[in-house]
């Protein structure tokens, strides 16, 4: 968090309303979101409770495990889940588009992606031991389950493991949404809260927020008080429509929740760079749903030396781009850079288009553009530079001093010996220069996974999952 | 493991054919460049190609130097990637090619590139390799490269900072093959038998700094000074006026160290009090001055003899600004490791702070910050530190399966204040 | 001699802070908790009276909003009897494959046989029998009391199990109903378990001490005792409590050493609840929220998860309009400023800065003037 963030919070918390810290939405809003509020029973690792979900505010589903210590009422549950979620992820799958790449062959991509939302990151967190609960069960063999309850697994195991991928909105978690747009007047550890944040952002802070009689928890975990008061007396009267109506009412207040916030987010015009971050949650989202296609095994419990290494260079990758991509897109993210230092914004003051570096074939054309800014400049010359102005430009900063800062483009103006039209800001246009940009090198290969070098454990086992895994006890 | 630093390093040349790795914790200043090339010459004496990974540019550069210096005979290839301006003095070396891909440098003994450069190489395996600053090196990079060879040497300091990312972690943790570890713990991890030598002197620090720094950062393993006390003197040619500073500067030239202590105050990062402080004593160092004495002889302690540092980017721009001579090297503690000056000057990362987090708690910033120099360090700080770390809350998470890591970080500023209190001005 | 008067003052003073209201006893979640906010005088000061806080802030208003389900209740029960079953049967399984346990026959005492009362005599017995005949095979105690002093006063403990192992070492077993999943934990429950932990492993080394035995015999390395994946198979990790150990050695020192905070509290002030017969707290209000508020609090937001007076203080910082409120981070990102009016006003240039103040009023100034650019 920056100084312009804490700014934001001081102000939120002054004027009793959350302050915007974007002036463009940041991520990928579905047309047809499927929204997921899911409750576990307190003390379980993943054990299910209940969760409301579906596409339409209107008509939710609400789902219950009446008696969670009963197993094939659980598993009961998981392919009630499954009879939703399978049918909303799968419907994607159908309209696809061809891809060219570069030295490899052509795939398929899906046109468009389901989008899960949950609430808070630890909705996300349960989805990801939901899944992994699940994803090793078989059909057959003792404690069989129905074959969707495998198959949900694996992809519940994706989308919260795409969930931490920086930038993806396959699985967003709405608070964590809300927070990169809106900065409340309360600390990030209170944001987590659905019904605070909103609070916060739509009418003002409001402690019945915090008054669990009121805004039932978001979930996943929920409130003590009311499972003592009312749902462990409701199941021990063994009436199932008792606990579900017990459970609607702690779901309901959420649900409409989700979708106020989703409204919210909706109101804020998409940043250039999400329909890009989205094509490759598309692709993500082809990827995953070929391999389950072609028969392979269910992800493994822990990532391998060599997986866990490409994921890492895939996810500072996505970090990195996101970063510059939000930046670039966004005058008040860019802000904060500005405020360090790493970038700055003015008037351009002066401008020599047809500057030249070099004499005969190795002139180059070097156009130079005077900058007047307010901002502190910290960035020594030479540094290189790209401005959200024109995308594809490369500069160099040749001096900075007195509000005045000089810089040259090196690339980006076109070929010709004069600069291309537009290439070169005019006097009086309003310019942003920064250095964070977004060349990325590739990263180079790593071994295959049977080739895994000695200092790191040598070529793994193969994992194929065994009956025990499949007959995992559920307590 | 101790004995002579001559003994440490005879065992390890012993122990390499014995091993397929052998590791080397070297505390700052401990000879580890001196071992690089030992051990880089011993291997090419046998006829047998090397290959030496390091991790910056200007590591490799430094390392192909000290190599054609200690042995003119030996064939260098100096791989880089393809920006890559080599420095003039390499370019003069007469056994030195420099080249983007292998084919390019002839069939040198040795081979030697960066970490991220190796990663683009292969279809070759390399009989020995040594991997330098090894601690600093993430593990997945070693994955990348250490296909390359069949053995090797790693070389490292543990006390510096750790490899990081800036993406959350958590997801490996507890796994043997982490890739956020450093490539030391993970090889060790898969291959605890493996033989763990200490480099037991430290020949930069000097006699008032080893114990010090040992006791703060090396609590278990332990180093002390090759030179004794009165082998390094650290003499001001002019008088001082009196000032906070100027006394500062003649108690870090009697003792070694010395605390510039500000009055107590929280204060933006960029402590303009304690920023002018720096660059104050870092021009007061070159007016009057100063002179040192070694066993290498006598010298004046010109600008590049000089260092500052600090936690982050933003302080370092800021003592820039506030008109440090030029040639100072003023720079962040991740970009000093390794490096070596005679008089260093140090703002304190948690001077001005209200409450520590783990970055300024980590103990490889303070140690990096701490064991630079070969006379004398001064240290800037706001008073209030040791209440700061009274005052501070402990819930660090614990991930189930990673060994804990000493020193804490807590423990190890502690110890540090605590000493530097007896130089405070 | 005046060290020694100091001390009774102290004691004295402490007690008149607690009033009539029943000391709370300190147990290790308790002692472990002394190191969540230990820059807090407020707490340091209640920790240090015993004065129950929980209770405190209900009698003020402010209940804490911590509660824990009956089912979470149940489920640890039933997992730590299920551990306990048949003389520790599961325990002695895991016992053998972690710490290389060799030997077949493994004894188990239950401690609390001899009764509540005579607990911690036989604990004693017990552990200074096993130290001394070193060769004896593995032993399980179960229910022991074990006792650490916490500013003069003596806090008894009641650890899960303790493992006594063949070769000489104490391990004390830890048993929590939080699920391992593939090898992983919620690393908060781990580090809450570790403190806890850590609080046992001292109070016996301490014992051991007093017996005249090589306090190191109890090893630093605690068995940790959970469900494994989601079933109620538990599974048995070692956690290294060395720093856990050593943050609660500090904290233990500070409480001897409230001297100087009590040196400044007027002399008539009390914390004391003053309960009537059925231990309902008649104190008026206002007056406790008054005494309270004489002593200074050190709130952050990580509070609500960590202590019972979050509530009270956090209302007290939103009514002194304190920078607190929005966390450790930004408090600290704003340099010396703490409050909110006057950071805006530095921000939008209606206020001056003070001495001291320049950067970080221009700071503010810059990021007012970017934002209102940006927003315009």
């Amino acid at each position: 968090m920056s100084l312009l963030t804490s700014l934001a919070r001081l102000r939120a918390l002054d004027e009793g309303i959350a302050q915007p810290i974007a002036t463009v939405r940041h991520c990928h809003l579905a047309a047809r979101p499927m929204v997921f509020v899911p409750l576990k029973l307190s003390g379980e690792a993943a054990a299910p409770l209940a969760a409301m979900l579906g596409t339409d505010r209107d008509r939710p589903r609400l789902l219950v495990v009446t008696q969670p210590r009963n197993r094939d009422l659980r598993f009961a549950w998981a392919a009630e889940l499954a009879g939703v979620l399978l049918p909303y992820v799968e419907g994607f799958l159908h309209r696809t588009e061809t891809v060219e790449r570069r030295n490899a062959d052509p795939y398929e991509r899906a046109v468009d992606a389901p989008q899960i939302v949950v609430p808070n990151q630890a909705g996300v967190g349960f989805v990801r031991l939901l899944g992994r609960s699940m994803r090793f069960r078989r059909a057959d063999g003792p404690w069989p389950v129905p074959e969707s309850v495998p198959l949900l697994g694996r992809w519940l195991t994706y989308f919260g493991e795409r969930a931490a991928y920086p930038g993806s909105s396959l699985m967003p978690a709405m608070t964590e949404e809300l927070g990169r747009h809106w900065a409340s007047g309360q600390s990030g550890l209170e944001d987590a809260n659905l019904a605070a944040l909103l609070a916060w952002i739509t009418t003002g802070p409001s402690d019945d927020a915090e008054d669990p009689l009121i805004w039932p928890p978001a979930g996943p975990a929920t409130d003590p008080g009311f499972d003592a008061e009312v749902l462990a007396p409701a199941m021990e009267s063994g009436s199932p429509e008792r606990v579900t109506e017990a459970l609607r009412t702690q779901l309901e207040p959420t649900w409409g929740l989700m979708w106020q916030a989703i409204d919210l987010l909706a109101g804020l015009e998409a940043g250039a760079g999400v329909a890009s971050r989205w094509e490759q949650d598309r692709g993500s989202f082809s990827g995953m749903a070929a391999h389950i296609a072609e028969g392979a095994p269910p992800q493994p419990r822990r990532d391998g030396a060599v997986a866990a290494a490409a994921k890492l260079a895939r996810m500072e990758r996505a970090q990195a781009a996101y970063d510059v991509q939000r930046a670039y897109d966004d005058p008040l993210v860019m802000a904060e850079y500005r405020l360090t230092g790493e970038a700055f914004a003015g008037e351009v003051v002066d401008t020599d288009p047809g500057n030249t570096e070099g004499e005969g074939r190795s002139r180059k054309l070097r156009p130079i553009v005077v900058i007047k800014t307010d901002d502190p400049v910290r960035l020594a010359p030479g540094a290189s530079l790209g401005t959200p102005q024109r995308r594809g430009q490369g500069a160099e900063l040749v001096s900075a001093g007195d509000g005045l800062v000089t810089v040259k483009i090196t690339k980006g103006m076109g070929r010709g010996r004069t600069a291309a039209p537009g290439a070169v800001p005019e006097i009086g246009e309003r310019v942003c220069y920064t250095s964070l940009t977004d060349e990325f090198q590739g990263s180079p290969a790593l071994p295959d996974a049977e080739a895994t070098p000695w200092t790191h454990g040598g070529p793994p086992q193969e994992y194929v999952p065994d009956d025990e895994d499949a007959q995992e006890e559920w307590s | 493991m101790t004995g002579s630093p001559e003994q440490v390093i005879r065992n390890v040349l012993a122990d390499l054919p014995r091993h397929r790795g052998v590791v080397v914790d070297s505390p700052p200043g401990a000879g580890k460049s001196t071992l690089v090339v030992r051990a880089a010459a011993h291997i090419a004496a046998t006829g047998e190609p090397l290959m030496i990974v390091a991790q910056t540019n200007e590591q490799v550069d430094d390392l192909v130097t000290r190599i054609c210096a200690g042995h003119p005979r030996l064939t260098v290839g100096r791989l880089s990637a393809g920006g890559y301006v080599p420095p003039l003095r390499l370019l003069e070396l007469p056994g030195v090619r420099v080249g983007t891909r292998v084919q390019d440098l002839g069939d040198p003994d040795i081979v030697i590139a960066t970490a991220d450069k190796w990663a683009w190489i292969g279809g070759r395996v390399w009989p020995w390799a040594i991997v330098d600053e090894a601690y600093q090196m993430r593990s997945d990079k070693l994955l990348r490269i250490a296909g390359l060879f069949e053995r090797a040497l790693f070389v490292g300091d543990p006390g510096q900072l750790d490899p990081f990312s800036i993406v959350d972690g958590d997801r490996w943790s507890g796994l043997s093959w982490d890739p956020l570890q450093s490539a030391v713990s993970v090889l060790l991890r898969h291959n605890p038998d493996l033989p763990v030598h200490r480099l037991p002197v430290s020949w930069r620090l000097p006699a008032s700094a080893a114990p010090v720094v040992s006791r703060a950062f090396y609590p278990f393993t332990g180093f002390r000074s090759g030179t004794s006390e009165g082998d390094r003197r650290l003499e001001l040619a002019t008088g001082g006026m009196g000032t906070p500073h100027d006394r500062a500067l003649e108690e870090a030239a009697r003792s070694g160290w010395a605390l510039l202590e500000l009055p107590n105050r929280h204060t933006v990062r960029t402590d303009g009090e304690a920023v002018q402080a720096v660059a104050l004593l870092a021009g007061r160092l070159l007016q009057r001055g100063a002179v040192a004495s070694s066993e290498q002889g006598e010298r004046p302690v010109t600008a590049d003899r000089v260092a500052v540092g600090a936690a982050h980017r933003d302080q370092v721009a800021a003592i820039r600004a506030a008109g440090v001579p030029p040639e100072i090297t003023v720079d962040t503690a991740n970009r000093l490791q390794g490096r070596e000056y005679d008089v260093t000057i140090v703002l304190h990362p948690l001077s001005g702070r209200r409450d520590a987090t783990a970055f300024h708690l980590e103990s490889g910033r303070l140690c990096v910050l701490a064991s630079r120099h070969r006379h004398a360090c001064v240290v800037v700080a706001r008073a209030g530190i040791a209440d700061l770390l009274d005052a501070h809350p402990s819930a660090e998470p614990v991930q189930l399966g990673v060994p804990v890591k000493f020193p804490d970080g807590w423990e190890a500023n502690q110890s540090v204040l605590d000493h530097l209190s007896r130089h405070r001005v | 001699m005046s060290g020694l008067k100091r001390e009774g003052d102290h004691a004295h003073r402490l007690e008149a802070l607690r009033g009539t209201t029943p000391q709370q006893p300190h147990d290790a979640r308790a002692i472990a908790a002394l190191a969540a906010n230990p820059g807090c005088a407020r707490r340091a000061l209640m920790d240090g009276a015993g004065v129950d806080k929980d209770a405190a802030a209900r009698h003020l208003g402010f209940p804490a909003p911590f509660g824990q389900s009956p089912f979470a209740i149940t489920r640890g029960n039933v997992f730590e009897a299920l551990v306990k079953a048949d003389g520790c049967a599961e325990l002695l399984r895991m016992l053998r494959e972690l710490l290389g346990l060799t030997v077949a026959e493994v004894a188990y005492h239950d401690v609390e046989n001899v009764g509540a009362h005579l607990r911690h005599a036989h604990t004693r017995t017990l552990i200074d029998r096993a130290a001394r005949d070193g060769h004896d095979a593995g032993t399980l105690y179960d229910h022991p009391l074990l006792s650490l002093e916490i500013a003069g006063h003596t806090a008894y403990l009641e650890p899960d199990v303790v493992a006594f192992q063949l070769g000489g070492r104490f391990h004390i077993v830890e048993i929590k109903s939080f699920a391992v999943i593939d090898g992983q934990a919620d690393p908060s429950a781990v580090a809450a378990a570790a403190r806890q932990a850590a609080v046992y492993v001292l109070a016996l080394r301490t014992l051991l001490e007093e017996l005249g035995h090589d306090p190191l015999k109890v090893s630093h390395d605690v068995v940790l005792v959970c469900p494994e994946n989601f079933a109620n198979r538990p599974v048995a990790s070692l956690v290294d409590v060395r720093r856990q150990l050593a943050v609660l050695r500090r904290q233990l020192t500070r409480m001897t050493s409230l001297d100087r905070l009590l040196e400044e509290l007027p002399e008539d002030l009390t914390f004391d609840l003053r309960p009537d017969e059925d231990g309902r707290p008649t104190r008026p209000v206002a007056e406790l929220g008054d005494a309270l508020r004489r002593t200074t609090a050190r709130y952050a937001p990580d509070c609500l998860s960590t202590c019972d007076m979050c509530f009270f203080c956090r209302d007290e910082a939103r009514q002194e309009g304190a920078s607190d409120l929005l966390g450790r981070q930004v408090r600290d990102e704003l340099g010396g400023v703490a409050s909110v009016t006057e950071a805006l006003g530095l921000a939008d240039g209606t206020r001056d800065p003070a001495e001291g103040q320049e950067e970080i009023a221009r700071l503010l100034r810059n990021a007012e003037r970017l934002r209102g650019e940006c927003l315009a």
